[in-house]
């Protein structure tokens, strides 16, 4: 019978002092490894679902080839200069539509629960956050590869230093991360995976091929030349053509870092608020 | 509560959780009304009550994911609002919903906690290793979660609230879709868990299973208390026993009900041809015998039987915990 259960008797504080009081927060060291371990967790997950890394690399690969082989002749004239032109939007609007897996991933964790789980811990409030982007890094390296090493056997030549091509890669992360606030603010409020897609796509389809990624601006009418030309994927597309085959730089790839911190600066304490009332 | 300890002195212990007028609104609706209730350290507190009561919200109040509109929490001892990561550093949460990573096998959900706990590889392997053997998950240690039945993936959301060794744990209605074996393990556990010295606050929806593990119950509905003790004081609180009568004729039932409600002093129950009523003394099986040959109703059945905690509800909340059939019902007056 439960009701006969002793009550254990603490020993006298002033004989033991016990256990020191724990610690109020986690330290920097604490947050890089909760963090790394989260990341960990992003790529096991990859692991156990290799299909992933195929949905990774197909749909970056079809693009290149619909539009290098459909378009091509007919934007760029012939496909070789089309490639020229179109890989660098491609990799631009690749690593938008990667920043949806940072919206899939926390919907699910939201509402398998996992989410609670980790706000139980004595971790980071951040940790599991900062855990998910730098996966979501990892995807975005793996798919600039993909992207490039399909380039380049159908022809794309990179005229620029390698030095370049590690700065297009880091333009594109800081761009992404900033622009990953959108898609945590998304993957709170949907809470569920398949509404984040389409919401997701609703918004990135319109936002990435209103853009000059897979064809010049000059050739489209007024109205439209007036967005294209300010969108954030028009410059990081120009930029990345910049530093990957030539042309101006530093205006397009200060553009886009500006739309970046316009990005966070809206995106980011929305997605925190978010995050903080509706978890 | 305070303990003497030999010397004579009184010390008083804080209870290990405690809740005090904790309210929270969701918009329109008053998830908590200013509940108050706390757990004595090793000990099972059962929260008790039926869909909607606010159990869930009070748990997840008191695990730091959510912060009340009024009220405080205090978990060993710590504010959840002023100090949720010392609470976090001494809790173990198993939420209603499983909070396991379907992609992860068992052994990497359990590794991936200890893992952000603190311990090294090889110290998150061996621990992962001993609470799969001790949840019986030994076999399915390598498989993804996905592909676990509903009680193994409440089995490894369980052994992932323990990595840590919480001195406090919560467990949020833990048994819902355990089968009867698997339940009676769990339950078995956390007799385990509290002989050493782990304090269990353990919401649940069935009666048995409250007056199974819990040392104090706190009946909650709508948000507020509305009774707390032992399961014995609870029993006593509706009648220690009821009493049931079971007339020869079915068309009498209504006759029974008036005699019971009238000496009983309380509204019987009346379930499948049976009444029910809280033998408040020893005098109303008498009583109510020699009335009902007055008046020329003879019994089929005529028993004295311990309440049980759905009865408790019943006259606590005045309605059921559990809604039951439809063939069950609860006759209103009539006169
Ligand atoms: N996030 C939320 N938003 C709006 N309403 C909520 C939210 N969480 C809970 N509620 C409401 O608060 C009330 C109490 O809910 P709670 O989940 O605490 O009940 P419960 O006792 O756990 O019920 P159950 O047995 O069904 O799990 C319910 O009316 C519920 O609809
Ligand atoms: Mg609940």
């Amino acid at each position: 019978m439960t009701l006969d259960r002793t009550t254990t008797v603490r020993p006298a504080v002033t004989t033991d002092p016990g256990p020191r009081p724990p610690s109020r927060r986690v330290s920097p060291g604490q947050w890089a490894s909760q963090s790394l371990t989260m990341a960990w967790r992003s790529i096991v997950q990859i692991k156990h679902n290799p299909s992933e890394l195929l949905d990774l690399s197909i749909q970056p690969i079809m693009f290149v080839l619909l539009f290098t082989f459909v378009f091509g002749g007919a934007i760029g004239g012939s496909t070789d200069a089309y490639l020229q032109f179109a890989l660098g939007g491609l990799i631009a609007q690749n690593a938008l539509f990667l920043t949806i897996y940072t919206a899939t991933g926390l919907a699910t964790d939201l509402q398998k629960g996992t989410f609670d789980r980790f706000r139980s811990l004595p971790i980071a409030r951040s940790a599991p956050l900062s855990g998910r982007i730098l996966g979501d890094v990892l995807r975005q390296l793996w798919s600039l590869v993909v992207l490039l090493a399909v380039g380049v056997l159908l022809g794309f030549r990179i005229t620029t230093s390698p030095l370049a091509v590690v700065a297009a890669f880091g333009l594109l992360v800081a761009f992404t991360l900033a622009f990953s606030w959108t898609s945590v603010l998304l993957g709170v409020l949907a809470r569920d995976p398949e509404k984040v897609q389409i919401y997701g796509f609703t918004v990135l389809f319109p936002l990435t091929f209103a853009s000059n990624a897979f064809a010049p601006t000059q050739t489209m009418p007024g109205w439209l030349q007036a967005w294209v030309s300010i969108n954030p994927v028009t410059r990081m597309a120009d930029a990345l053509r910049g530093l990957l085959v030539g042309g101006p730089v530093a205006a397009n790839a200060v553009a886009t870092l500006l739309w970046g911190v316009a990005f966070a600066a809206v995106f980011g304490p929305l997605a925190v608020w978010a995050l903080r009332t509706r978890t | 509560m305070t303990l003497s300890d030999p010397s004579g002195t009184v010390e008083s212990v804080p209870p290990a959780i405690e809740a005090d007028g904790l309210v929270k609104r969701f918009g329109a609706t008053t998830a908590l009304a200013g509940a108050s209730f706390s757990a004595t350290e090793g000990t099972v507190l059962g929260v008790l009550g039926p869909n909607g009561a606010g159990k869930t919200t009070a748990t997840r109040v008191l695990a730091t994911l959510l912060a009340p509109d009024e009220g405080r929490g205090l978990v060993g001892g710590y504010d959840v609002v002023a100090e949720p990561h010392r609470v976090r550093t001494l809790i173990g949460l198993t939420g209603q919903y499983a909070g396991v990573d379907e992609a992860l096998t068992g052994t990497e959900n359990l590794v991936l906690i200890a893992r952000l706990l603190g311990q090294g590889r090889a110290a998150s392997r061996r621990r992962a290793a001993e609470l799969l053997a001790q949840f019986g998950l030994t076999d399915a240690a390598g498989r993804a979660a996905r592909t676990y039945s509903g009680g193994m993936r409440r089995r490894l959301d369980l052994a992932a609230s323990l990595v840590g060794r919480p001195r406090i744990l919560f467990l949020d209605e833990p048994t819902t879709g355990l089968d009867p074996a698997s339940r009676n393990e769990l339950w078995d556990m956390v007799r385990t868990l509290t002989d050493d010295g782990v304090t269990v606050l353990l919401t649940t929806q069935y009666l048995e299973e409250a007056d199974q593990l819990a040392d104090d119950i706190v009946v909650i509905d709508r948000g507020t208390v509305v009774a707390t003790g032992t399961p014995r004081d609870l029993k006593a609180r509706a009648g220690a026993a009821v009493l049931q009568m079971r007339p020869t004729q079915p068309e009498q039932l209504d006759a029974v009900r008036r005699v019971a409600a009238e000496l009983a002093g309380t509204e019987p129950t009346v379930e499948q041809g049976t009444v029910a009523v809280p033998a408040v003394d020893d005098a109303l099986m008498p009583a109510v015998v020699r009335r009902l040959d007055d008046v020329g109703v003879s019994l089929a059945e005529l028993t004295l039987r311990r309440a049980t905690l759905d009865e408790v509800f019943l006259a606590l909340t005045g309605h059921r915990a559990v809604e039951d059939d439809q063939d069950t019902e609860i006759l209103k007056e009539t006169a």
